[in-house]
């Protein structure tokens, strides 16, 4: 069905139609109306036999979801941004017990300084933590993901990740083709776990391991991602079957057939890119994109292949590692280990900041002149970034950036 | 009503089991049944208070549920020594997942067994779980989740095992560690050697405080008080609390043969109260038998051996006895006397 | 289920690791001796019957008993219970009333009429017994059992010795007596009244018999020189006590003075009293700390208003039943000497009770004998100095009881019986003693001792009604079960419930424990938790 719509109502939506069982979560920004939307479906009935749980922090929500998942019941949460931080040791815990929850994170930048507009951070700060990570390029993909999301994580034994862009997503307001209940049904079969709490059929889960076994238990962790790549595929399939639409899979390409510069990105800004591509190719440039939606398990054969004829790849990424550069750019390079390509990795959109079209041409025109950087930030202010490094070199105590720069900002609007 | 004394029976109050009492008035522990929820090949220490406090509340709780039980651990000495790969001692359904967070992880799974409950048509779930973890986990890293569970009235029996410090890093000090005791993070050294006084929390307090349905400490010492304690919680729906006081011989230099007995002592010179609270109001305390000064208590354990010798602290040991002292007035501890702390009755919470 | 590799587990898997090898001190299961056992003359199990007791299984408690004593009703109420001086409880709050235990036992068997088996087989070996008192009738008894054929020769005309002719009604109802005395009796004993023994290996010799056990007892009133003028007024306890099993009571008088300070003085002092006496006093060396009179009995008497001289000796009886009487006062050394000062009394008769001898007469002509302060010498083995006669109770160097008698004369029987095959009988060794330090007294639930009812002053003073009564059921199933069952395994339980290692198994109810050393790490708990020391720990470097 049809619907105008908040994302944030739509991923509550289609979270409620995979019939979750237990549902715990803590309020950040900018992932509260999701959670919102799910508590209401439950405390009206809409949604029915399932736990709607108010926790006392996000540690707690990951770790009600490990019990309530260990205790046989499909199992939902979501977070962002510091949310995702305050649970880290509980979201490693649940992918090395196994456990299939799912979790929305509406990305969102990590602080200090606090920020509380998009970016990739908090998902790419997670991505060695052993869960499925599916970037969402639209509200639509993100609220099939979710139901494709149940699917992959039982059938795995394996938490997924749903990322989709804080507010750019979640607070956008679009048309969403909510899924009929009976072809949820229909697709997502009652969670049937592979292990579970159970008085008649006794276990201990969570041993502890020594040396003698714990790189063979790492390595199963990777072996199951491996598998992971065989079955996001399938499970896209199995869905447009269902479904009559193109949702989820590994990586999205466009334009790219015979594109000799091809961007690299990952979630709602592929919109923005593909528009700007478009326009490009109108010019008759030889560009296209390939989206990555899963990132984890990262899909290196996928990747090389589509990008096998590519001269160029500008990596267009929301995160960054500080001290070495592009997250994304990383993986894509081990992907293309061997080739001769040009990699430039182009860093944008961080706490909110926007990420226009115009920019867009002027990146990727300079990478098809390879005039650009390796790494490049897009629309950096160099005046004020140089005007605080002159003041860190002048005085030790120059106080704190973040401040500081809020005041040369401040000042710059004056007398411009 | 609390623990009922059982009389007249050469020993029926105080020992395992008697022989003399018809079966259904016999602790779970001297049953031949009984589950060993916590089985042999364990590797705790010789004599380990911990390992036996678990299989007497698990014992007990397997009983009182029918052995429809599941346990979730915390991180620490039960959690290792119960469950190195590739062995678990464990009997019955079992899930460690964190040091911090096994409140949480309980209420998961309380949340599961309701739905599964509700989907099969029952008012409330049959199978019960508990919760547990050393003081380290309850007191200091779990207690944020140890409060939210506590705040929702999750359907939980929370288990805190103390024995008073983070034994399985190599005895550092928690907050339930009492002053002056020796370890590993407060040596005997300075001028005021070991623990300081004037810290350290009171977590039955401040379960009490939640206004949960039950609150009660108990001691290895004591079994049956235990069991009744464990069989009455897991008579109740909601939030529930028993720490549990298991003496360390190693984290306390203690004999091995002597864990019962300074558990004993440790009730017995007014130290740690033994007591039971319902919705934040206390409504038993265990009262002292046999009055012990706490100079008996703190000379079988040598963290405290600082305390003694040539140069024996008696101011430090005075201000023990003045601990106790005052645990006897707040909590009525002697015959005739009555309970002072608690709150009142949080009949809202009924 | 398709378990996740390491991190999930098969239960109970632990019992792979056999930490039993940890180990450097190893609990084993013992039984020490109580000291209730140990102090017990006639070597009752006392611990051993009153554990059946406290299950309320009296036939068997009193099957349990009776292999080291036929007579517990009579015992009940004449011993002087030296186990409960002993008892470990005595230290926690008041001794185990095990005498009152006892005699509800007795009791109980008379009341449903449990009797002794007969031998399972003869062994055509004919012994007699010379002595119908406790002494004979224990030797009879446990000949019996043994198989021998028995006949008592009894100089009296009933059986009993002392416990008939002495000891006096109120304390031992003759009803009760009679009964045990029958019990052994029916077993095949055969009693011969009225037959006094004059020379011991005549009769051995005439009647073929193949050994002997003489138990005489001591029934000669000593006697001191007293200067009297009414020597008429001057009697002895023995055949007063002993007149009033005959049909006419001894005449008194209404004023009564006792000299002497055992037990003796007081029951005839009490007697007197019982018999209409005003006064009954009595006149005694020493003070009432010295007195060898067990001190309940004094006070037992001191109730019924009999009155004592301390620190007193009779010097003249004169005319008139005038009694002159001389002050004592202690030395340094706490021996009476004389003052000087004298006084009177006034007395229609004089009770000598200074003690008996022994009357030797049967043993004349047999060779080998060795005598001591008029009683007969003894082995080891209560065998004499001749080959086959054996001899016990009060006629042989010990305190004279009851309850020492019976001793005797079941230690006879055994050495008898050994005699008589050709072999010696071993004493088994004694099993280390579960003093107060072996136990862990915590557990025992504080519960002070029943107090046997009294029989209300009054009617004690004037009757010869039992003075003592008995615990009815429940009183005595709560004094069997304050029994702390010192050095011997009650099953209560605590090793299997304390050991953190689950290394103890419970075998069920009756069969007690075993340790399961593949898991017990050897922590000691269960030896320290074990209330009442049934449990040792030995090293393992052996
Ligand atoms: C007044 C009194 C009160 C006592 N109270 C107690 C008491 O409360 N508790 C206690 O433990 N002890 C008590 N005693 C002591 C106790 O009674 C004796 O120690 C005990 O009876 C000795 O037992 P026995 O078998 O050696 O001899 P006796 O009981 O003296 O029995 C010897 C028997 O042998 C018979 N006899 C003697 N010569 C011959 C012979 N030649 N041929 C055949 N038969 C013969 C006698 O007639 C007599 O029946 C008391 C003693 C007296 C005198
Ligand atoms: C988040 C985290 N911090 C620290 C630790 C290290 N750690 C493991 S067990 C433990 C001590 C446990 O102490 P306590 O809860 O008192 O249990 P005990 O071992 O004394 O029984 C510590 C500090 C950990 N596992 N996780
Ligand atoms: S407590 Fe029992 S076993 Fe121990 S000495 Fe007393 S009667 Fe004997
Ligand atoms: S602890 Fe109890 S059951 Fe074990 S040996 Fe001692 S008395 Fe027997
Ligand atoms: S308590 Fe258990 S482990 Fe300890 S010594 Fe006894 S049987 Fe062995
Ligand atoms: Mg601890």
């Amino acid at each position: 069905m049809l619907k105008q719509c908040e994302g944030s109502h739509a991923i509550a939506e289609a979270v409620a139609l995979s019939r979750p069982e237990v549902v715990c979560a803590y309020p950040i920004s900018p992932q509260t109306h999701i959670v919102e939307g799910v508590g209401e479906l439950v405390k009206s009935g809409a949604l029915k036999d399932c736990e709607f749980i108010n926790v006392e922090s996000e540690f707690a929500a990951m770790s009600v979801a490990i019990g309530s998942s260990a205790a046989g019941a499909r199992t939902y949460t979501a977070t962002a941004s510091q949310g995702l931080l305050f649970m880290v040791e509980a979201i490693y815990n649940a992918s090395g017990l196994g456990l299939p929850i799912v979790m929305t994170v509406a990305n969102r930048a990590l602080g200090a300084p606090i920020n509380i507009w998009n970016d990739h951070s908090d998902s790419m700060s997670q991505r060695d933590c052993g869960w499925i990570q599916l970037f969402a390029e639209t509200n639509q993909e993100a609220a099939d993901l979710h139901i494709q999301a149940f699917k992959l994580g039982e059938e795995l034994s394996l938490p997924v990740m749903v990322c989709m862009d804080g507010f750019i997503l979640t607070h956008a307001y679009e048309r969403v083709d909510i899924p009929e209940q009976e072809k949820v049904d229909a697709f997502l079969p009652p969670y049937s776990p592979r292990q579970v709490l159970d008085p008649t059929n006794p276990v201990s889960i969570g041993a502890m391991v020594g040396p003698e076994a714990f790189s063979e238990v790492r390595y199963l962790a990777h072996a199951k991602q491996m598998q992971a790549i065989e079955l996001i595929p399938k499970i896209s399939r199995e869905f447009q079957d269902i479904f009559g639409r193109e949702s989820g899979g590994l990586i999205r390409p466009y334009m790219l057939d015979d594109a000799e510069t091809v961007v690299i990105a990952l979630g709602s800004v592929l919109g923005t890119i593909k528009d700007t591509i478009d326009e490009m190719r109108a010019d008759g440039i030889s560009i296209g994109v390939l989206g990555i939606t899963s990132f984890r398990p990262f899909p290196i054969t996928a990747v090389r292949r589509a990008l096998s004829h590519a001269r160029r790849i500008v990596v267009l990424e929301k995160s960054f590692a500080v001290g070495i550069g592009g997250i994304v750019a990383t993986d894509v390079r081990m992907a293309l280990d061997g080739l001769d390509q040009r990699i430039y990795t182009v860093v944008a959109g961080l706490g909110g900041r926007n990420i226009t079209r115009s920019s867009l041409h002027r990146v990727f025109r300079m990478a098809m002149h390879d005039q650009l950087e390796p790494l490049h930030f897009l629309d950096l202010e160099w005046s004020i970034i140089n005007r605080e490094l002159d003041r860190e070199r002048a005085t030790r105590r120059s106080g704190p950036i973040a401040e500081n720069i809020l005041r040369d900002v401040a000042n710059a609007a004056k007398i411009g | 009503m609390g623990f009922q004394p059982i009389k007249f029976y050469q020993t029926g109050t105080f020992t395992v089991g008697n022989r003399l009492l018809p079966p259904e008035q016999r602790s779970v522990q001297s049953g031949m049944e009984r589950a060993n929820a916590l089985n042999s090949g364990h590797r705790a220490c010789q004599g380990c208070g911990e390992a036996l406090g678990a299989r007497y509340a698990i014992d007990a709780a397997m009983n009182a549920s029918g052995n429809k039980l599941i346990a979730v651990n915390a991180t620490g000495c039960l959690e290792v020594f119960s469950t190195p790969y590739p062995e678990t001692s464990w009997q019955i359904p079992w899930i460690h997942s964190l040091f911090g967070n096994a409140p949480a992880v309980a209420t998961g799974v309380a949340a599961a067994n309701r739905v599964r409950a509700r989907k099969a048509g029952l008012p409330d779930s049959e199978v019960r779980v508990i919760a547990q973890g050393g003081d380290g986990s309850t007191t200091d890293i779990g207690l944020g989740c140890l409060s939210g569970m506590f705040e929702r009235n999750d359907d939980v029996l929370y288990i805190c095992y103390d024995n008073q410090a983070y034994m399985n890093t190599g005895v550092q000090r928690s907050s339930a560690t009492p002053p002056a005791a020796r370890t590993a993070t407060t040596m005997p050294v300075g001028p005021e050697p070991g623990n300081t006084f004037g810290q350290g929390k009171n977590v039955p307090m401040i379960a009490m405080a939640h206004g949960i349905p039950y609150v009660a400490t108990a001691t290895v010492a004591d079994l049956r008080d235990l069991e009744y304690k464990v069989t009455k919680a897991m008579s109740m729906r909601g939030a529930r609390y028993i720490h549990i006081f298991v003496p360390c011989p190693l984290g306390w230099g203690s004999a091995s043969n002597d864990t019962i007995k300074i558990a004993r002592l440790a009730k017995e010179t007014g130290l740690f109260p033994v007591f039971e609270a319902e919705y934040g109001e206390v409504v038993n305390v265990s009262k002292i038998r046999q009055r012990q000064p706490v100079e008996d208590y703190l000379r079988l354990q040598r963290r405290f051996a600082h305390l003694f010798g040539k140069k024996a602290r008696l101011d430090v040991i005075e201000r023990f006895q003045q601990m106790a002292e005052q645990n006897i007035r707040n909590f009525g501890l002697l015959a005739d006397e009555k309970v002072t702390v608690g709150f009142r009755s949080s009949e809202h919470r009924k | 289920m398709n378990k996740p590799f390491a991190i999930t587990l098969n239960v109970g898997s632990s019992l792979e690791n056999k930490t039993g090898t940890w180990r450097t001190f190893r609990p084993v299961y013992t039984k020490r001796l109580s000291p209730c056992n140990n102090a017990c003359p006639a070597g009752e199990d006392t611990q051993g019957w009153l554990f059946h007791a406290e299950s309320g299984d009296y036939e068997t408690a009193w099957r349990h008993l009776t292999q080291e004593n036929p007579m517990p009703a009579v015992m009940g109420r004449v011993c002087y219970h030296p186990c409960e001086g002993a008892c470990n409880r005595g230290k926690l709050d008041s001794a185990v009333g095990i005498n009152s235990v006892e005699r509800f036992l007795g009791d109980e068997a008379i009341k449903h009429g449990w009797k002794f088996a007969a031998p399972a087989k003869e062994s055509g070996k004919r012994v007699m017994v010379v002595g119908a008192g406790p002494a004979g009738l224990s030797a009879a008894y446990q000949l019996r059992r043994m198989g021998h054929q028995v006949v008592i020769f009894e100089a009296g005309p009933m059986a009993g010795g002392m416990m008939r002719f002495g000891i006096p009604k109120y304390r031992l109802p003759r009803e009760v007596l009679d009964a045990e005395v029958q019990r052994i009796v029916e077993m095949g004993v055969e009693l011969k009244l009225n037959a006094k023994v004059d020379n011991i290996l005549t009769t051995m010799k005439e009647d073929k018999f193949d050994a002997a056990f003489l138990a005489v007892g001591a029934h000669i009133a000593k006697r001191t020189a007293i200067p009297a003028t009414e020597s008429s007024r001057i009697l002895d306890a023995v055949s007063v006590l002993r007149g009033m099993e005959g049909a006419d009571k001894p005449m008194l008088g209404r004023r009564v003075v006792v000299y002497g300070g055992g037990n003796t003085a007081i029951d005839v002092a009490r007697t007197a009293k019982r018999l209409g006496a005003e006064e009954a006093i009595i006149v005694y060396r020493r003070t009432r700390e010295k007195m060898p009179a067990h001190d309940f009995e004094v006070e037992e008497a001191l109730q019924e208003g009999v009155m004592v001289r301390w620190l007193s000796t009779i010097k003249q009886v004169g005319d008139g039943g005038s009694i002159t009487v001389e002050k004592m006062e202690l030395d340094e050394s706490g021996k009476p000497v004389p003052t000087g000062e004298f006084d009177t009394l006034e007395a229609d008769s004089v009770i000598l009770a200074l003690g008996q001898d022994v009357d030797l007469g049967l043993l004349d002509g047999v060779p080998d004998l060795t005598f001591q302060d008029g009683v007969v010498q003894v082995g080891d083995n209560m065998m004499t100095g001749y080959a086959g006669i054996f001899a016990g109770g009060d006629m042989v160097p010990s305190d004279r009881t009851v309850t020492v008698g019976v001793g005797h004369g079941k230690h006879a029987a055994r050495h008898i019986d050994a005699w008589l095959r050709g072999s010696r009988y071993e004493e088994p060794g004694k099993a280390e003693l579960a003093n107060y330090e072996k136990l862990n007294p915590w557990y025992y639930t504080d519960a002070d001792k029943t107090v046997r009812p009294m029989l209300d002053i009054i009617r004690r003073q004037s009757t010869f009604d039992e003075v003592q009564g008995g615990l009815n059921e429940s009183n005595a199933l709560f004094e069997a079960r304050r029994c702390m069952s010192c050095g011997n395994c009650f099953e209560c339980d605590n090793c299997y419930g304390v050991c953190p290692d689950n290394a103890v198994i419970k075998l069920g109810p009756g069969k007690k424990f075993e340790f399961n050393y593949e898991y017990c790490k050897g922590c000691g708990i269960c030896a320290e938790e074990c209330p009442c020391g049934a449990i040792k720990m030995e090293s393992e470097a052996t």
